[in-house]
C-alpha cells in the first residue's frame, strides 16, 4: 500500500500560470506532490490511482475570508427568508413570498415542538420584498398565543416578537416610549423591535441568546456540512468572542479525522484593552492546529449600510438619514494597530462606509511610520463604498480588501433607491477598480448574513446583478478567472495562507473543491449553478450529504 | 422586588473627558452608598489602586461595598448579575465607551425590567471640545453626545482657560440650550449632583449641602399630580439642578421622582420609602417659595 494517491480528474484548474490545467494531482501526507499528466507524476514512486473524480473538475478548495460559524447555529431556527436557501443537510428551503407562507412554516415548526414552553425562533424574514406586508405580534399570535415566538429580519436589525414573548420580557404594557418600540393603536408595542437594544431586551426570552460564543459541536458540524456542500475548504469565523470553552470546543472538533474544513477564527477587539488583546491572540495562536488557525484580530469600525449605521463621507445617505455610528474611537483604533504591527499580529477591519475606510487608511498610515510592519496584510473587510483613491491608498499601504460582492445581489436595489443612491450603488464593492489598483482582492458572503457559496459570490462579482436583474455598474465586473482567483488565492492571501493554500501546486495542502462542471467553460451568467460534489481536505474526500 | 428598580446613571463623553477621574471621585465620596461601576473596555485600569480590595475574574471588590466590572457581551446580563448581588448595589454607574451615544444606551435601559435610568451625565473636555466638534470623524458624535445629556460636566476648566470655557459653553448652548451644565476640575463634582440626592431615613434634614450648592427637603402632605410636579421641577425658574424623592400621586400610589435639569423621570419607589423629596440647586439659586408651592408645603 503506497502512501501516494494520484487523483484523476476530467480537468484540474490549478490557478498557477506555469501549468494552469492538469488531469492528475499527486498527494502524499495530505500535501500536493504535483499536478500534471499521470506520467509527470509517476516518478514520485508507487501510487494508488483514485479515479472517483475522473468525470469531475478539481479546483483549489475555496477560501471564504469573511463568514461566521453562527451560520451553523442559525439553522436551529426556522428559515423564513425570501430567497431559496440550502440548509446544512442539503434541504433547499423555498423562499417565502408572503406573510401567510411565513406563518404557515412557523405553524408547522410549532406543531413539531415537544412541549408547550420552548421558544420558537425564525430568521431571515425579509419584508423589503413584500411591499405592504404587515408582520406584527398579532400575526405571530396566530401561530401561538402562549409560546414565545420571535422572527429576525434578514437585516439582522429588526426582530418581531409575539405577545407571549413580549409578556415574558415585561414589554407588553402601556407607557413604553422608545423609538425602537413602535406602538399600535392600543398603546401597546406592535411587537416590531428595532435595533440591537430592542434585541437585547427580547433575546433571552426567545432563544436568541449567545449564538456568537457557542461553538457547540453540533453547530460547528452543521457549519462544516455547508462548507463541504459549497466546495469550501478554508473559512473564517470573523469575529468570534473566543471564550475558553468555545476555543476548547473548536480545538477538539477540528482535530477529529472526519472534520472537513480549516477554520480561521479572528478574535473580536471587544472586551480587552489593546495590550491584553495582543497577548490574548498570541496565546490563542498557540492553540492552533492544521485545521484551526488562531491569532488574528477583527475590529468593527462602523455599522451597516442598509441599517444606516455605517459611517459615510459627504454627502452621506441618499435618503438623508443621519450618519452612522463609530464602534471604536480613533485613539483606540490607533493603539491596536500600532501594537499589532509591532507584534506582527494580523488585523482585519470591518469598514462598510467610506468614512470608516478613510479613518483606517489614515490611522494605519501613521501607525506604519512608527512600526513599519512589512507584509502586514491588514485587510479592509466589506469596504463596500471605497472609491478609487481609497483603493489605491490601501494598495500603497500594503493592505488587502475583502469586498462584499453578495451585497450587490441581495441589497443592490435598496442601495440604489435608498441608502447611497444610483451613482455610489454602481461602484459599490468595486472589484475591477481594486484589481486595477493593485490591492489584493478577496470577495465574501458574510454568512449567515447571506448564504455561504463561493461560486455564488464569484458570480456576483462577475455579473453584478441585483435580485431584480439590474446590472449595477458593469464597469466594475471582473472576469471569471479573476473571480475564481479571488475565492481561492485572493482570500488565502488575506489570511497569510497563500503559500500553503489557494492553488494546486507542489508543497501546498491537498485541499480541493470537487465540481461537476468546469466554471471556466460555462456561461458566466451560470457560474453560480455549477454543481459541487464536495471537497477534498488534506487528501481526504468529503462528499456533500455524507459528512 | 422590594428595592424598586435598580437606579442607573450613564457617564458618557469622549476619551480623555475625565470619566475615570470622576468615577474615582464618586467612589471616594460614596458615603456609604454601594456603587457598582460598569466600565468599558478601553483605557487604563479605571479604578485607583488604593480603592481596590480584591480582584476576581469578572469583578473588582472596592472599598465601602462598591464593585467594578467590565461590560460583558451583553449589558443585560451584566446588569442582571449586579442586581442579583447581596446586598444589592444602591446605584449603578455605567461608563460608556468614548464613541457611544448615551441616548442609544438610555433607550436600551428603558426596555429592561427592574432597572431605572436616573440620569445621563456627559462629560465634556473644555480644552478640546470645540476642536473635536469640528473634527470630520468625531464632530457629529461629540455633538450628539452633548445633545443627549441631562447633565453636562465641563472638565479641565484650568487647562481650557476662561476663553476656552466661553467657547465650550457657547457650543453647548447652541447644541442643547436646556442642558444643565456644571464645572468640575479634576473630577471634583458634588456626588449628589451626579448620583442624585439621598433622603436619609429617620431624619428630617437633607444631607449636608454640598459646597457651592443648596439642598432643601420637602415632605408633601397631600397627593400630588405627577404631571404638574414633573413640569414644575423642570421649570428653570425654580433653579432645580437635581431632585429625588418619593411622593404620593393622585391615585394615592407612591412614586419615585428624579429630576436632572430639565429631564424628569418617574418610577416605582423602594418598598416602605417615606414621602419626601430633596432638591439641590446652586447656592442661592433655588426658589424656596416656588418649590413650596409646587409641593404644597413649606420647605426646610
Amino acid at each position: 500500500m503506497s502512501d501516494i494517491t494520484i487523483f484523476q480528474a476530467r480537468k484540474i484548474l490549478t490557478m498557477i500560470p506555469n501549468r494552469p490545467v492538469a488531469t492528475h494531482v499527486a498527494v502524499r501526507d495530505g500535501r500536493i506532490l504535483g499536478a500534471g499528466a499521470l506520467e509527470d507524476l509517476a516518478g514520485w514512486g508507487a501510487y494508488t490511482l483514485d479515479d472517483r473524480f475522473a468525470d469531475k473538475v478539481l479546483m483549489p478548495g475555496f477560501v471564504e475570508g469573511h463568514a461566521h460559524t453562527m451560520e451553523g447555529a442559525s439553522w436551529r431556527r426556522v428559515y423564513c427568508g425570501w430567497f431559496d436557501r440550502m440548509d446544512p443537510d442539503g434541504t433547499v428551503w423555498p423562499g417565502l413570498k408572503s406573510v401567510e407562507a411565513v406563518l404557515d412554516r412557523l405553524r408547522a415548526a410549532e406543531a413539531a415542538l415537544p412541549d408547550a414552553d420552548t421558544p420558537l425562533a425564525g430568521w431571515q424574514f425579509d419584508p423589503l420584498y413584500m411591499p405592504g406586508a404587515v408582520f406584527t405580534r398579532h400575526e405571530l399570535d396566530s401561530v401561538s398565543r402562549t409560546r414565545p415566538i420571535a422572527v429576525m429580519h434578514a437585516s439582522g436589525h429588526i426582530i418581531v416578537a409575539n405577545s407571549a414573548a413580549l409578556d415574558q420580557a415585561g414589554l407588553l404594557r402601556e407607557g413604553i416610549e422608545h423609538q425602537s418600540f413602535p406602538l399600535g393603536d392600543d398603546g401597546l408595542p406592535t411587537g416590531i423591535l428595532l435595533g440591537p437594544e430592542a434585541r437585547i431586551a427580547i433575546a433571552p426570552h426567545v432563544g436568541y441568546g449567545d449564538m456568537l460564543a457557542d461553538n457547540a459541536e453540533s453547530d460547528l458540524r452543521a457549519f462544516a456540512r455547508l462548507c463541504v456542500r459549497t466546495g469550501t475548504t478554508t473559512i473564517t469565523d470573523l469575529a468570534a468572542q473566543l471564550p475558553e470553552a468555545g476555543v476548547a470546543s473548536m480545538a477538539r472538533v477540528t482535530q477529529m479525522d472526519d472534520w472537513p474544513v480549516r477554520l480561521v477564527p479572528f478574535r473580536t477587539f471587544l472586551g480587552l484593552k489593546p495590550e491584553a488583546l495582543i497577548a490574548e491572540v498570541q496565546r490563542l495562536k498557540e492553540q492552533s492546529n492544521d485545521k484551526l488557525r488562531l491569532g488574528g484580530i477583527k475590529i468593527h469600525v462602523d455599522g451597516s449600510i442598509q441599517g444606516f449605521t455605517a459611517r459615510l463621507r459627504w454627502p452621506g445617505y441618499f435618503n438623508g438619514a443621519p450618519n452612522g455610528l463609530w464602534y471604536i474611537a480613533p485613539e483606540h483604533l490607533a493603539e491596536i494597530l500600532e501594537r499589532a504591527l509591532a507584534a506582527r499580529v494580523p488585523v482585519h477591519l470591518h469598514t462598510n462606509g467610506d468614512q470608516a475606510t478613510q479613518l483606517v487608511l489614515e490611522t494605519l498610515e501613521t501607525a506604519l511610520q512608527k512600526h513599519p510592519g512589512p507584509d502586514h496584510r491588514f485587510t479592509l473587510q466589506h469596504c463596500q463604498l471605497a472609491d478609487a483613491a481609497q483603493l489605491r491608498q490601501a494598495a500603497r499601504l500594503g493592505m488587502c480588501v475583502n469586498l462584499f460582492a453578495n451585497h450587490i445581489y441581495y441589497w443592490g436595489e435598496q442601495h440604489y433607491a435608498q441608502t447611497v443612491g444610483p451613482e455610489r450603488a454602481r461602484r459599490m464593492n468595486a472589484c475591477r477598480t481594486a484589481l486595477d489598483s493593485g490591492v489584493p482582492l478577496a470577495i465574501h458572503c458574510d454568512a449567515p448574513v447571506t448564504p455561504l457559496g463561493p461560486l455564488f459570490t464569484a458570480w456576483c462579482a462577475v455579473n453584478r446583478l441585483s435580485s431584480e436583474g439590474r446590472v449595477l455598474g458593469p464597469e466594475e465586473c471582473i472576469t471569471v478567472d479573476e473571480a475564481l482567483r479571488a475565492i481561492t488565492l485572493g482570500a488565502a492571501h488575506t489570511l497569510h495562507l497563500d503559500g500553503e493554500l489557494g492553488s494546486i501546486e507542489t508543497g501546498k495542502r491537498a485541499d480541493f473543491a470537487v465540481l461537476e462542471d468546469d466554471p471556466t467553460a460555462v456561461a458566466p451568467e451560470t457560474l453560480k449553478d455549477v454543481g459541487v460534489w464536495g471537497t477534498i481536505l488534506g487528501g481526504v474526500a468529503f462528499q456533500a450529504g455524507r459528512v | 422586588m422590594t428595592d424598586g428598580p435598580l437606579p442607573i446613571t450613564l457617564l458618557g463623553g469622549y476619551l480623555g473627558a475625565g470619566k475615570t477621574t470622576l468615577v474615582n471621585h464618586l467612589l471616594r465620596h460614596a458615603d456609604g452608598q454601594r456603587l457598582a461601576v460598569v466600565v468599558n473596555d478601553f483605557g487604563d485600569l479605571p479604578i485607583d489602586a488604593d480603592l481596590i480590595e480584591a480582584a476576581g475574574d469578572d469583578l473588582l471588590t472596592l472599598a465601602g461595598g462598591c464593585v467594578c466590572c467590565t461590560v460583558g457581551d451583553d449589558l443585560g446580563d451584566t446588569l442582571r448579575a449586579l442586581a442579583a448581588r447581596a446586598p444589592r448595589p444602591d446605584q449603578v454607574l455605567i461608563e460608556t465607551s468614548g464613541v457611544a451615544l448615551p441616548g442609544a444606551l438610555a433607550g436600551t435601559l428603558s426596555l429592561m425590567r427592574d432597572v431605572a435610568l436616573a440620569a445621563v451625565v456627559v462629560l465634556v473636555d473644555a480644552e478640546t471640545a470645540t476642536a473635536r466638534a469640528d473634527d470630520p470623524y468625531l464632530g457629529d458624535t461629540i455633538c450628539r453626545q452633548i445633545r443627549q445629556a441631562d447633565l453636562i460636566v465641563l472638565t479641565k476648566p484650568d487647562l481650557a482657560g476662561p476663553a476656552g470655557m466661553d467657547r465650550t459653553r457657547t457650543l453647548i448652548a447652541a447644541l442643547h440650550p436646556a442642558a444643565m451644565v456644571i464645572e468640575a476640575a479634576e473630577g471634583r463634582v458634588p456626588p449628589a449632583l451626579i448620583l442624585g440626592p439621598r433622603p436619609r431615613s429617620g431624619e428630617d434634614a437633607p444631607a449636608p449641602a454640598t459646597p457651592g450648592h443648596d439642598s432643601l427637603l420637602f415632605r408633601p402632605a397631600r397627593p400630588l399630580d405627577a404631571r404638574t410636579l414633573a413640569r414644575g421641577l423642570a421649570d428653570p425658574a425654580l433653579g432645580v439642578l437635581r431632585a429625588k424623592g418619593v411622593f404620593l400621586d393622585e391615585a394615592g400610589a407612591p412614586r419615585l421622582v428624579q429630576a436632572v435639569g430639565a429631564r424628569v423621570r418617574l418610577s416605582a419607589p423602594p418598598q416602605g420609602a417615606r414621602a419626601g423629596i430633596v432638591v439641590i440647586g446652586r447656592q442661592g439659586g433655588l426658589d424656596p417659595a416656588g418649590l413650596a408651592a409646587l409641593f404644597g408645603v413649606h420647605g426646610r
